[in-house]
This record gives C-alpha cells, structure tokens and sequence, in this order.
C-alpha cells in the first residue's frame, strides 16, 4: 500500500516538472504574435532542421525553458541575424566539418566558402543588400531537402526560385543585366526534359551557373559547362576547323549556334545556307564552309525523309489492321542513328556523317520492305473480303431461292 | 443410290442404327408464327460456337501460355503467321457476337415464357452455358497478356475476392496465388482450353438434345392454337444457315476492318491504366459496383450489390419454377416487367460505362 502511496506521489511531481522541461517558451509566445513572426513557430515543425533534432536556441540562442520573455532571451540569446550576417550565421554549422559529421554527414561544408565566391556573396561583401542569401534560396523556418520535391532548391522549382529574383525587372534594374533568362529557359528543350518528361538528368539554372558558388559563365568556360554533359560532342568540335576558329574570334563555342538560356531541340534548320542557318553567320556564300553546309543539310534531310517516309508507310499499313509493330520497332533506331549523325555535325567530317547514316541503310530498307509488303498485305485482305463476300452472298441468294422453292408449311 | 452407296449405309445403319434419328429429323417439325424469328437465335450460337471451336484450335497452334511468351505469340500470329491476323480476329470478334447472340437467346425465350414446363431443364441448361460463355470470355481475356487484359482482370477478381465468406478462398484459387502471375495465366489457360470446353460441349448436348426432343416451344396461349408446321430440314435449317451466312459475312468486315488489337504487354510494374474496363458484357456490373454507395443500411455497398447479383441470377435461373402462371399456359406480366427492366438495366448500364467520362 505504501509503494502505491510512493508511486502516485512520483508521479503527481514528475507529470508537471516533465511538462515543464518540454515546454517551448518561444513557440509558444510566437504563436500569440501575427505575420512573420508567428510564422517560424508554425512552420517550423516541418523544417528539415526539426527532423534531424534542431530546435529554436540551437541558431538563436536563449532558454525555451523560461516562461518569462526576459529570462527566455538570456545572455545566450542572438535573435534574428541581420540580413548581411545570415551566410555566416548558417556558416557556424554549415561550414563546421566537426559538427556536421555529427549532425549530417551527408552534406558538404564548402557552401560558405562557395558562397564567398559567387556573384551574390560577392556583392553582399561589397555591402549590396539586395545581393540573395541562404534564406533567399531556401527559406529561413521552412528548409526542406533539395531531394525533397516540394523544395525551393528541387531541380523542378529551381529556375522559379532563381527567377523569384532573376525574373523581376525592377529588382534587377540597378544590375543592368537581363530578365528573361527564367523565361527562356522555360522554352528550351533543357526545360521539356526536366518539366514536361522528369527527366532529373536535364539541367536547370543551377547545373550550369552552380548553386552556392553561383557566378555567370564567361565566353572561355561556356563550353565546359555543356561539356559536362555532352562529353562527346566537345570532343568533336576540338578536334574540327571550328575549334580554332572560334577561338581566333573569341567566340563561346556552343552558345554561337545554340543560344544560351532558349536552347532549342536542334533541327536540320540549323545547317544550310537558308535562314534560319546558323552556318551562314560566318559563312559567306562560295565559301568551303558555304557549301559544306549545304552537303551536311542534304544529308541529313534526305535521311529523315527516307525514315518519315518509311514511317508513315508503316502507319497507313497500320490504319488498315496489318499488324506492324516489328518494323516500327525496327525503324526507331533510325531515330538513334539520327542523333549520332546530328552529333558528328560538330566535327565537320563530312565521310563520318555519311557512314553513320549509311549504317541505317539495310535495317531502312528491310523496314521500307515490310512498310510496302503491309500495304499489299491490306489490299490483299480487301480483295479477299471482296471475294468472300461475293461468293457468300451467292450462296445466300442461292439459300434464299432454296427455301422459296421448299415445301410451304401446312 | 448406287449400290456402293447402298451397301455402305446398310453397313453403317446395321451398327450406329441410324435409321431411327433421320425418321425424327425427316418428320420433325417447327411452328410457325409472329414471333418464330427468335427461334433462330439458338443455331446462330451453335454455329458461332462451332467457329470458336475452329478457329480455338488453330490458335492453339501457336499461343504459348507463358508471361514471357503469351504476348509475343500473339503478335507472332498477327503479324507471320499465314491467316493468323483472320483466324485471331474471327476467334474474338465472334466470341463477343456470340455474347451477344446468347444474350438476345435468352431473354427472347424469357419473354416468350419458353421455360415452362416441360422445357425447365432445357432454360436451366441454356442458363449454365450462359455463365460458361462469361466465364470463356473473362479467361480468354487475359490470354493476351496485354495491359488492358491485366488490369481489368485485376479488377475482375477484387471483386471476386470482396464476396463475403468465400471471397479470400475464391481470389486465390482464381489467380493461383496472391496476385496475377504466371500461374493465374497457366490456369486461366487450362480453364479456357480444357475444363470450360468440356463442361460447354456436354450441356450443349443436353441442351440440344432437349430441344431437339421437345421440340420448339409454342407462345403462351396458343398450345391448342392450329398453327403452321414447317420441316424442321430443310425449310428450319436453310433460314437458319441464312442467318449464319449473314453472321459471317459481318464478322469478315469487322476483321479486315477492324482486326482484333494486340494492346500494349503487359507491366506488372506499371500504374493501372486509366478508365480501365472488363469485356463490355460485364460493364453493367462493373458500373453498377462503381455507381453503388460505399455502405448502405450499414452493409458494405459492394459486397451488397454482389449478393444482389448473385440472387438476380439465381431467380433467373429458378424462373421455371417461380412463374406459376406461365407454367399453366397463362401470361405472367409480372415477369415480362421484370425481364423488361432487367434488360433495360443492363442496356443503360453498358451505355453509361462507355458514355460517362466521370465514371
């Protein structure tokens, strides 16, 4: 009985000092107040920080515990960092190799260092205001993972984030620097990848220009940045005519043809010696270059045209109930050897072009085959029909006098 | 008759005794008035039958009943197989005219009260081949392996497995396991090839034989009526076989036209299709399951609507027997009504599922 007695009291004293122990003075004070101040007591329960155990005084300082608003902003207490300070307010942990092994191992530590860097912490250092930090990018009580497809810094959200800013003419006025790039970018075929089919391999703003370390690309490192992903058509270009000439004119490479931000799926329009040809910025009529232009456009229009043709031979077969699925099939690698030959335009050489399409050559004429041996095969299932048909209906008009010619019921 | 003829038929009549059946036939006979169309119905589903019979066998030929295989068969058999694309194509366009056929067959012999006695067998029998030819189509439908096939085969035994008491048991021994794998389709093989052709061959031929010995029932009212005989062969069996030449005619036209689709394999991996829907001839379930309220009286919807299916057609079945009034040769308007928005149910349902883009 008297154990019983003990434990009731135990628990009589321990539910409250425990209650009080959890109790969170700052949510709960912030919670009473309105707009941005309330908001990180609301918020904060989802911020990737609350997952991994973060709470209030572990970035600015002072005791939750203390109910009382003095004592809760003890001597430990840092308050909210001014705007020019927040890089290395978040440095402390960020870029703290100690702590963050602990804390996340996961992540890098040289975004401050990155920062420093970028265009924005370099004009932060100069004392511009306006320049982006952390809290620009990835919010301040709502963090979430950039793995995290909600995430201001998730690849989908990235050029909206970038554009929060990038894309305000009237926030960027004093840079004197262009505004459309969000939008451009939107109309590239880097965009289609990502927006429209997921494809988390297609770049946005931050795979090119970087994340922390942000800075515009100049002319001479433009080329790289595509050449992280199209390893092999840079090594085409260095090894043609176009390497040297372009840097003899300090032209960028890439961009000359391909544009920057508006990067188009690229089409046979781009060669030639009609508008709109890019050959024929630098290539004056008469020229080598003038008419290798035009071979490499007729190669590859009398390729496409050949497989449009066998496609659309397959598809009217199809329209008519012949089963072509094979050939279809077949005829999608001529869709792959379309790009390769399209790739090895960068290295001007002409001969590899032609072998390259050539290799299509048996596997388009066993298609075009099967694409005409359809069309026959439907018109043989019409005749057939036809002759079915006919000797059917004899047989029924035959039938038909039959059973005139039968015994009426009595 | 030659003598050679002759001889050859004293042999064979002297052991199969054939004498006897062509006196019957010979003398046979079929009434004849307003509503004798109908009667027609029964031979264009043995002719049909007959068709998929022919036509099952030459698939058989190929089709390969293997998840990795089933597939690529059939693609082998529309696209190298000589006549492959006709024999297919006729298989299943003719399956889904049977349906139709046998639907029209039985509510016609519903409406004319042609059950009553003595013919209570012969409806029962037409009864049990009607769930059969269902239960053809919904096996022979997933055959295929394409991604349309798959799921609403999904769907098709989910409801199965929400029957109350029987349904985890019956989802089981369905698919062979827990979900649609090879087993389901080596099983739902066997069914379509073996155990349901069996079963449908031997209530066909006590339905015919039924019918045959019973002759074609009079409508209500007019048993002492003196109507019209006409021979059963060949003046029957020559309109008949023009409703056969008519049939065939229209299934060669929907298969050089419209030969049956192969449908894209199917991805066990991949998210259900959307508006995903079983053989039309089971959509007016299938939509009533999707148009019923989750719970009604405190009774799983479902499970409510399935039990109610399962009574519907257990009263047709028993119809013989619940309808007194036609049984003493008098009309039953009550039946007619009911038969009436049986059929009208179905009809709407079906058009609904195919209509509504909400559902």
């Amino acid at each position: 009985m008297r154990n019983k007695i003990y434990l009731i009291a135990l628990i009589v004293i321990a539910v409250p000092v425990l209650a009080r122990a959890q109790a969170n003075s700052c949510v709960d004070c912030h919670l009473k107040l309105d707009g941005e101040l309330k908001a990180p007591a609301v918020n904060y329960a989802q911020d990737a920080h609350a997952l991994f155990g973060l709470q209030c005084q572990d970035c600015h300082g002072g005791n939750p515990a203390a109910a009382d608003e003095d004592k809760a902003k003890d001597k430990t207490f840092k308050g909210a960092p001014k705007r020019a300070q927040i890089p290395e307010f978040c440095g402390r942990c960020h870029a703290d190799a100690g702590y963050m092994r602990t804390a996340n191992a996961k992540l890098r530590i040289d975004q401050l260092d990155q920062y420093w860097t970028s265009k924005h912490g370099q004009q932060l250092k100069k004392g511009d205001a306006k320049a982006a930090v952390c809290t620009d990018c990835h919010g301040n009580h709502n963090i979430q993972s950039a793995k995290f497809p909600k995430s201001s810094t998730f690849p989908w959200n990235v050029a909206a984030t970038c554009g929060r800013c990038h894309g305000d003419a009237e926030y960027m006025k004093p840079y004197k620097i262009p505004t459309n790039q969000p939008a451009e970018w939107k109309d590239s075929v880097h965009a289609k990848a990502l927006l429209d089919k997921k494809d988390m391999s297609a770049p946005t703003c931050n795979d090119c220009h970087g994340n922390h370390g942000a800075y515009p690309p100049e002319v001479k490192s433009v080329a790289s940045v595509c050449r992280q992903c199209h390893p092999s058509t840079g090594d085409l270009f260095n090894k043609s005519a176009h390497k040297k000439a372009f840097d003899d004119m300090g032209a960028s490479e890439c961009e000359a043809c391909h544009g920057n931000h508006k990067i188009l799926q690229p089409s046979n329009a781009m060669l030639g010696t009609q508008n709109p040809s890019v050959c024929i910025q630098c290539h004056e009529k008469g020229s080598a270059g003038f008419q290798a232009a035009e071979e490499l456009k007729g190669l590859l229009d009398a390729f496409d045209a050949r497989t449009e043709a066998a496609d659309s031979v397959l598809s009217a077969a199809e329209k008519k109930g012949v089963e072509v699925s094979e050939p279809q099939f077949r005829l999608r690698d001529m869709a792959t050897i379309d790009i390769l030959a399209k790739n090895l335009v960068h290295g001007l050489n002409v001969t590899d072009i032609r072998k390259k399409l050539e290799e299509a050559g048996p596997t388009l004429a066993e298609v075009e085959k099967a694409g005409t041996a359809a069309l026959g095969e439907a018109k043989y299932r019409r005749r057939g029909l036809i002759l079915a048909t006919v000797l059917l209906a004899l047989f029924g008009v035959a039938l038909f006098m039959k059973i005139r010619t039968l015994k009426k019921p009595e | 008759m030659n003598k050679l003829g002759q001889n050859v038929w004293t042999y064979l009549n002297d052991r199969f005794k054939l004498q006897g059946p062509i006196e019957f036939f010979k003398h046979k006979t079929v009434p004849e008035h307003k509503h004798s169309f109908w009667y027609y119905f029964g031979g264009i589903a043995l002719f049909l039958t007959a068709l998929q019979i022919a036509t099952g066998i030459m698939l058989l030929l190929y089709y390969t009943p293997s998840i990795d295989a089933a597939h690529e068969s059939i693609q082998f058999i529309m696209s190298s197989v000589k006549f492959g694309w006709l024999i297919r194509s006729v298989h299943s366009w003719s399956a889904n005219i049977l349906v139709g056929i046998l639907f029209i067959h039985m509510f016609s012999t519903f409406f004319l009260k042609s059950y009553r006695k003595p013919r209570e067998l012969t409806w029962i029998s037409g009864f049990f081949l009607f769930v059969l030819f269902l239960a053809f189509g919904f096996s022979g439908y997933l055959l295929p392996w394409n991604e349309l096939s798959y799921f609403a085969t999904r769907v098709g035994t989910d409801i199965a497995g929400s029957l109350p008491l029987v349904g985890g048991w019956l989802k089981g021994v369905i698919l062979g396991g827990s979900g649609i794998s090879q087993a389901t389709l080596s099983r739902f093989f066997w069914f379509h090839v073996a155990l349901l052709p069996l079963a449908a061959v031997a209530i066909i031929a006590v339905h015919i034989w039924l019918v045959q010995v019973l002759g074609m029932s009079r409508p209500v009212g007019m048993k002492d009526v003196k109507l019209r005989e006409e021979p059963f062969f060949w003046n029957f069996i020559a309109k008949d076989a023009l409703g056969w030449t008519t049939i065939l005619v229209l299934i060669g036209v929907l298969c050089v036209f419209l030969p049956w689709e192969i449908g894209k394999k199917a991805d066990a991996f991949a998210a259900t299709p959307m508006g995903i829907k079983p053989e039309w001839y089971f959509t007016f379930m299938f939509t009533t399951l999707k148009l019923i309220p989750s719970h009604i009286l405190g009774i799983e919807g479902e499970k409510l609507a399935i039990m109610a299916f399962m009574a519907g057609g257990l009263f047709w079945m028993l119809a013989p027997f619940l309808d007194r009034r036609a049984a003493q040769d008098k009309k039953s308007p009550i039946f007619t009504w009911i038969g009436v928005i049986i059929a009208v149910y179905i009809v709407i349902l079906t058009v609904m599922t195919y209509t509504v883009k909400t559902l």
